[in-house]
């Protein structure tokens, strides 16, 4: 069963499944890196596989959640859907089209799915002042006539919460949450559906991530966007994003409705994530062993395996791949746990 | 100073304090950091200060081991057995550090040296605090690493910090943090930098390690979630005021002050569809209220806040000592 079929399964909340802005069919990334410990002359490469067999589908007016720590290949796929890096295998299509092939033809891929970059900062160019950074976009899609620009950008600066006489000032006048909401504004210069956000909010003070977060979810439920979020909090994933993705080196491990992962992970590495987050007052869980390994020495069978506190001995044979579970899930495990616990594997 | 710290200590199990900071004031130019802070550490407790950035919670930690440049400090910082750290020669405090109390970074990737290797960052801490020679340090920091948790602990004595993952570069600075037996730990958001696995490898490392050598540990945090499960006190910073503290589920469970229960509404936690945001955000020095700081900010902010500074006071009549609960609000919640 593919995703598609997966997700098409009815739920209480939409009636029929809305088109799929992104569809990600088995992608594969494979970057060639020197080989470890190669001679200093030697050109020797080996394959690195960032992405490895992704499946997601990303429908209109959806929000979603990319979850995983370092290494889990984010940024990749972040770099496969905006079509900056074309993938070494598989399909990744953009309202049914190759998103490389609708990049390269006309402005209407750049100006429907717009970004906001991790360091908002560095994504700004410290000469020009938020007017001019927000303008920017305005012109260059042809978005309103000019005598219209000033009134266009001023709306966009009251729309992200930014004060108004922000548009003279530059961007190192500006704090960190002000930065953030310049890079909002100028990802929505351009009346894009689609709005990809890679770790908007990390990095913040707590009370400047609840404004921005929730200015996103007013942005996503006013305008009718199509969210994909990149985070390592799971707080923020399910605060903000309805779907929930999980990443494993390089693998999507487990997909769903946001609330029922979290509430019953059926993945054990879900559920060590989930375990770890900082709750209050509970003890400290003991953690996961070890840390992820090496993407060029991936452990036999599943690439789990090697932390897993619940891994039996066709774990380390048989590599799992993402099946479907129930209602909207999808888990890529041999294993999988479940809410009763039942079928839970013995702990070893 | 307010009364507070002045009163005996009434509470059973509350020991002397390891550490009576009174009074800390910082001031870097026209600014200033730290605003009259006192707080207490109880012998083999753990603490944790929170707050969001600007707080002066690594200000704190920095002027405790006198790292703090181009500031003027005022206040006493009474260590147990070694007088006040902010008054002693430097001379003395060079023999502190490392000794009696030391200090775990936030970044282990820049805090470690990047041209030698992490043993002998490691043996040249022991040889300095414990006097040992080269074969005996060597022999001692193969067995620290192994009680942090470094796998092939030999092999690992020749790395170079670079060639170590970020949960492993901090396990070395944990170990070197150790190294000279300091009864006072100070970790300065040892884990902000790591993924959630990792981080909660981490914690669990320095509390186990505290706990056994009977140390205490200041954590400086900003999450307040983080903070309630690894710590026994909590104290809440605001702009460089202490608002709140005394024992963690008190503080956050019976918050008095606006601040804290502000801040801890700000925490998501898994589930939750709720959240306001708080409107507005830290002034700038040159703008700060002469009163509590918080004032220009707070839901319930009366006429006299932005002008008196509020004192810290118990928030029981029959719990008055240091590290009891306290507060410093003129309209407590």
């Amino acid at each position: 069963m593919t995703m598609a079929q997966i997700q098409s399964a009815p739920t209480e909340t939409r009636h029929a499944p809305a088109p799929a802005v992104f569809e990600l069919i088995e992608v594969e990334q494979v970057f060639a890196v020197p080989k470890p410990g190669r001679g200093l002359l030697s050109r020797d490469t080996v394959g690195l596989r960032a992405l490895d067999g992704v499946r997601l589908t990303v429908r209109q007016g959806a929000s979603i959640a990319l979850v995983g720590e370092s290494g889990s290949g984010k940024s990749t796929l972040l770099r496969v859907l905006l079509g900056l890096d074309a993938p070494s295998g598989g399909r990744a299509l953009y309202r049914g089209k190759p998103i490389r092939e609708a990049r390269a033809h006309g402005t209407a891929f750049a100006r429907d799915v717009a970004m906001v970059y991790q360091d908002a900062r560095g994504s700004l160019d410290p000469r020009m002042t938020v007017g001019q950074l927000i303008a920017e976009p305005l012109r260059h899609f042809g978005i309103v006539p000019k005598s219209g620009e000033a009134a266009r950008v001023a709306e966009l600066i009251d729309r992200v919460g930014l004060p108004r006489d922000a548009a003279n000032r530059y961007p190192s006048g500006l704090s960190g949450g002000q930065v953030r909401r310049v890079a909002i504004a100028r990802a929505l210069a351009s009346e894009p559906s689609v709005l990809v956000a890679d770790e908007a909010v990390s990095g913040l003070d707590v009370s400047t991530q609840a404004q921005l977060l929730t200015l996103l979810q007013g942005l996503q439920r006013d305008m009718g966007l199509t969210l994909v979020f990149i985070t390592h909090d799971l707080g923020v994933a399910s605060y903000l994003c309805e779907e929930i993705a999980i990443m494993y080196l390089g693998r999507i491990v487990e997909t769903g409705p946001t609330d029922a992962v979290l509430e019953a992970p059926a993945h054990p590495y879900s559920a060590a994530l989930r375990a770890a987050a900082p709750q209050f007052f509970e003890p400290i869980p003991e953690p996961l062993p070890g840390e992820i390994p090496s993407p060029l020495d991936l452990p036999k069978g599943c690439r789990f395996s090697s932390r897993c506190p619940a891994a039996r001995d066709d774990c380390r044979l048989r590599d799992p791949q993402l099946g479907a579970l129930d209602a909207g899930r999808a888990v890529a495990c041999l294993h999988p746990l479940t809410s009763k616990g039942a079928q839970t594997p013995e702990i070893r | 100073m307010n009364d507070m710290t002045s009163h005996p200590v009434t509470t059973q199990d509350a020991a002397e304090p390891i550490l009576r900071l009174e009074g800390l004031t910082v001031h870097r130019g026209a600014a200033k950091i730290l605003d009259r802070v006192s707080l207490s550490l109880g012998r083999g407790e753990t603490l944790a200060l929170v707050g969001e950035s600007g707080a002066g919670k690594s200000t704190i930690a920095t002027a405790l081991m006198r790292l703090l440049d181009g500031a003027r400090v005022e206040g006493r910082a009474e260590l147990d057995g070694a007088g006040d750290l902010l008054a002693l020669p430097e001379r003395r405090m060079v023999r502190l550090r490392g000794s009696r109390l030391s200090m775990i970074f936030q970044d282990a990737g820049s805090a470690l040296n990047p041209s030698y290797t992490v043993g002998r960052q490691l043996t040249t801490t022991l040889r300095r605090t414990l006097g040992l020679s080269r074969a005996e340090a060597r022999a001692k920091a193969v067995e620290l690493f192994t009680s942090v948790g470094i796998n092939d602990p030999d092999g690992r004595m020749s790395a170079f910090p670079h060639q170590l993952s970020g949960g492993m570069q901090q396990r070395v600075m944990v170990a070197i943090a150790l190294a000279g037996n300091p009864d006072l730990l100070l970790a300065d958001e040892p884990t902000s930098a790591l993924d959630v696995t990792i981080q909660a490898q981490i914690v669990r490392l320095i509390l186990a390690q505290t706990r056994a050598r009977g140390a205490s540990c200041i954590f400086v945090l900003h999450d307040l979630a983080l903070a309630s499960q690894s710590c026994d006190r909590i104290v809440v910073l605001y702009a460089g005021q202490v608002v709140e503290s005394g024992p963690s589920r008190e503080v956050l469970e019976r918050s008095r002050h606006p601040y804290t229960r502000q801040l801890k509404s700000c925490v998501l936690e898994i589930g939750s569809k709720d959240l306001t945001a708080p409107e507005g955000t830290v002034p700038p020095h040159s703008e700060m209220p002469v009163g509590c700081r918080f004032a220009t900010r707070c839901p319930r902010a009366l006429p006299r806040c932005a002008g008196e500074a509020p004192p810290l006071v118990p928030a029981r009549d029959d719990a008055t000592g240091p590290l009891d609960h306290q507060f410093a609000c003129w309209n407590p919640e």
